[in-house]
């Protein structure tokens, strides 16, 4: 071949612009993905305040979307720690009536009382720490002993209280359930509930992307016999991750516990489990594990709550909000797949 | 020659503006075989892919089937233009029969009920005309590797293809099991299919090619016919550059072995692995060479922990170790190249600066549990410069790299430790010839540099060409060693007389 040297030459310079558009591609890409579902919520958000003439974007409003996000949002918070290492954690809600059913029986005791919120919240990781060394150390799927102790925890939440509702009007750090904080005296404030939710996103975020423990989380997810092969102590990874399930649905109990001055075993938390992997999956992180991100999350988290908040500005019947929510879900992650179709993994 | 039965003109395919092939000219034969090479990336699956009918060509080409024009288009396109595909990963539902999987999609029924009868009868000729010694009924799942590409083989023949692509068949076949493929290939073409094959492998191009056909960036680079088929003129071919001397070994353990740094003393796991002993001095590449199924593997795995020994001890520079997980390994200097790198070594999803950090994120973390992201980045960049890995930068998911460089990003994950002691388990299976000269130079200087290395590998002339001497394993024991003296260079004939039991008959 007497033009070796030119084609080769120029099959390199092909190759230099075909990088560099690759990598102008893949920043898109990644800016597309790193936005996720948030212009779904902004939409959502705008049509509201127009629809409803207004009174979405108001102080008020705003702050009650932020309450009723709350909870959701911390239960989520733990689902996507679980759903990264490709696990399902089902007991969130059973979890959550129990802890608050412990936190409020205590909290009626004079001379414990004040110990009632880290009680709840240890109650939550005890039970979170049951399911993963299931999980972990009897290598029983996740699907089966989340589903499990969803029923087990549930009857025990009742037994708490003797199946009647608990009453505290007295209960200590009422603030956290009600109160505010205020950023500026009079014109801004955001509810406590709301500051513990992003708080809790925030530490998530810390340890999923900051610490040698996230990058083990994403590994176990990605690839269980690699991570297995590289020396990382998957089951000390998987309990972990069900003990943080655990604890942020015990922290979710003592919000609500704090909310309502009261706690019912039976009705308390039921099917909030499929409210926190809903948030989960609309956030984008993947079922099979090893992707996602917990800011997507919380925006899923976000979108559930508008929609909820939303739907009753406009006057929707209770009935039609069911069926709306449920189309919305589908049609968010049905868009998701056909904005990620061509990447690597969908 | 008769008139061609696959013609390709032209034929172009882009992904969002990348070239990924560049107006191809492809003629195939009836009645011939047909290899064709190229590095990782040249273009090969891309082509398939173009056959089978997954991607859709650029506008512009024409494809002719024994003259007539078609679109090959949708996943059975390929199947209708009468183009079968056998890919690297069998495509078979293990859970199934022979005759059912042979049917699949082509089920035969009866008033609504499967006549599942009628479909092994239906498969027994075939069988019979490929040699198969199992039944239509056997369940695929209980059929060795080499029984399955049987298997698929005649799921082509059943669908009358005739054309019948192979993409690296012998990847995991035993040296018997290749040998029968080939006379099975050579049946096939003799019956007047047209065979093309893909391959890495040189010995395999040689034995079955009448031509071969030379991918590089998504060009075809040139057509070689039987006489004129040359090893370095292919590698010259497809690496675009001269490779003057493909195995690299400039480490002398003669001029003076080092200390023994890894020790295996009788390690049995109760099935695979019976008793086995080995030692790996300082600065020595040791082969680990046996069949498919000997149990090599195996050992390794015992060695690093990550399967349950049932007796045996591992010294690591003379002092016993007790390792049951991997995770100890590593902590004593023992690291393990996987051979599916894909299945068991990469994180696909992740950064390839991830991937490279792993094994030492803990060890480099601030206050014992905060990644050190400065470290990790200045680590990933030194491996991309050191190993000379090719993506557009450390943040690209390793999912997206060829071979070559995957197989790259892991042995930095390995190297980021600094072992005393590295087993690789096949080093260069699935990549490119270029990137395969690479490893092999990063495996002589690290025995330079008085690293104990112990090579798995199939490949023989990769384990004369890097080792200084081979053990041998056989039926989960060790059957021998062949060392290389002043005067005796190793030979592929002395291996495999010790992997074969075939040295007991030459002593009798």
């Amino acid at each position: 071949m007497p033009d070796n040297g030119a084609s080769q030459a120029k099959a390199a310079s092909g190759a230099t612009n075909g990088t560099a558009a690759e990598t102008g591609r893949q920043r898109v890409r990644m800016l597309i993905s790193a936005l996720g579902m948030l212009p779904v919520l902004l939409i959502l958000c705008i049509g509201f305040h127009v629809l409803s003439e207004g009174r979405f974007f108001t102080g008020q409003n705003l702050g009650i979307v932020l309450q009723q996000a709350a909870v959701n949002t911390v239960l989520a918070a733990g689902m996507t720690f679980v759903i990264l290492t490709g696990g399902i954690d089902l007991s969130v809600g059973s979890i959550l009536a129990a802890s608050a059913m412990a936190g409020l029986t205590l909290s009626k005791l004079p001379e414990f009382g004040a110990l009632w919120l880290p009680v709840s919240v240890l109650t939550g990781l005890g039970f979170g720490v049951v399911n993963g060394a299931l999980i972990a150390l009897l290598r029983l799927p996740p699907f089966i002993v989340t589903l499990g102790s969803l029923t087990a925890v549930r009857g025990l939440a009742r037994l708490l209280g003797a199946d009647t509702t608990v009453f505290n009007p007295a209960i200590p750090y009422a603030f956290i359930g009600n109160g505010s904080l205020t950023l500026i005296p009079g014109v801004a404030s955001i509810p406590w509930l709301s500051v513990i939710a992003l708080l809790v996103i925030l530490v998530s975020w810390l340890v999923l992307r900051r610490t040698v423990l996230g990058v083990h989380i994403y590994a176990v997810g990605g690839n269980e016999s690699a991570a297995r092969l590289a020396g990382i102590k998957v089951w000390a990874v998987l309990i972990f991750v069900y003990g943080v399930s655990g604890l942020l649905a015990g922290l979710g109990g003592a919000m609500q516990a704090a909310r309502l001055y009261a706690a019912n075993g039976l009705q308390l938390g039921q099917s909030y489990e499929l409210d926190a992997i809903t948030a989960v999956i609309l956030g984008g992180t993947s079922f099979v594990g090893g992707i996602g991100s917990i800011w997507g999350t919380l925006v899923g988290a976000l979108i559930i709550a508008v929609l909820s908040n939303g739907l009753i500005l406009v006057g929707v019947s209770d009935i039609w909000q069911y069926v709306i929510k449920g189309l919305v879900i589908i049609g968010a992650v049905a868009l998701d797949r056909y904005r990620l179709q061509g990447s690597a993994r969908t | 020659m008769n008139d061609p039965i696959l013609e390709m003109r032209g034929v172009s395919k882009s992904f969002f503006g990348i070239k990924a092939l560049r107006a191809v000219d492809l003629t195939v034969y009836a009645g011939e075989i047909h290899a064709l090479m190229g590095e990782n990336g040249a273009g090969k699956s891309t082509l398939m892919k173009i056959l089978s009918g997954a991607y859709r060509p650029d506008p512009g080409g024409e494809i002719r089937i024994e003259g007539q024009p078609v679109r090959i288009e949708g996943p059975l396109g390929g199947r209708a233009a009468g183009i079968s595909i056998i890919y690297q990963e069998l495509s078979l539902a293990p859970n199934l029969t022979v005759a059912e999987n042979i049917y699949l999609g082509r089920e035969i029924s009866s008033s609504g009920l499967l006549a599942r009868g009628a479909m092994r009868e239906g498969v027994g000729p075939i069988l019979q005309r490929l040699g198969a010694d199992f039944l239509p009924s056997a369940l695929v799942a209980h059929l060795s590797m080499g029984q399955r590409q049987l298997v698929e083989i005649a799921r082509a023949l059943h669908a009358r293809s005739k054309i019948l692509i192979m993409d690296e068949p012998t990847t995991a076949l035993s040296a018997g099991e290749s040998e029968r493929l080939f006379a099975l290939i050579r049946q096939l073409r003799a019956e007047g299919l047209a065979i093309i094959y893909i391959s890495h492998r040189m010995d395999e191009v040689y034995a079955l090619g009448d031509r071969v056909t030379v991918l590089r960036d998504g060009r075809l680079v040139g057509s070689l016919d039987k006489a004129d088929i040359r090893a370095d003129t292919i590698v010259r071919l497809m690496v675009g550059r001269d490779v003057s001397s493909f195995y690299k070994k400039e480490h002398d353990p003669d001029g003076g072995r080092g200390h023994p740094v890894l020790a295996a003393i009788d390690m049995a796991d109760g099935q695979r692995v019976k008793g086995c002993s080995l030692t790996v001095h300082a600065g020595e590449v040791v082969g680990l060479a046996g069949l498919i199924g000997a149990g090599r593997t195996e050992l390794a795995l015992l060695i690093i922990g990550a399967a349950t020994r049932t007796s045996g001890r591992v010294e690591v520079e003379g002092h016993e170790v007790d390792i049951r997980t991997p995770g100890e390994a590593l902590e004593a200097g023992v690291a393990y190249l996987t051979e599916d790198r894909k299945a068991l070594g990469l994180f696909l999803d992740m950064s390839c600066l991830d991937n490279i950090n792993l094994a030492v994120l803990g060890h480099d973390a601030k206050l014992g549990c905060i990644l050190d992201r400065d470290k990790a980045r200045d680590r990933a960049n030194k491996a991309f410069t050191s190993l000379n890995i090719r993506a557009a930068n450390v943040g690209v998911s390793a999912g997206g790299l060829s071979g070559g460089n995957q197989q790259k990003v892991l042995l930095s994950r390995l190297l980021a430790i600094a072992p005393k002691i590295l087993i690789l388990d096949e080093p260069t299976r699935g990549v490119d010839v270029g990137a395969k000269s690479e490893i092999y130079s990063i495996i002589d200087n690290l025995a330079k540099s008085g690293t104990a290395i112990l090579v798995i590998s199939s490949d023989l002339p990769e384990i004369i060409g890097i080792c200084d001497r081979v053990i041998v394993m056989r039926a989960g024991r060790i059957a021998g060693e062949v060392a290389r003296g002043p005067d005796s260079p190793l030979t592929q004939e002395d291996i495999m007389a010790l992997a074969t039991g075939m040295e007991h008959l030459d002593a009798g």
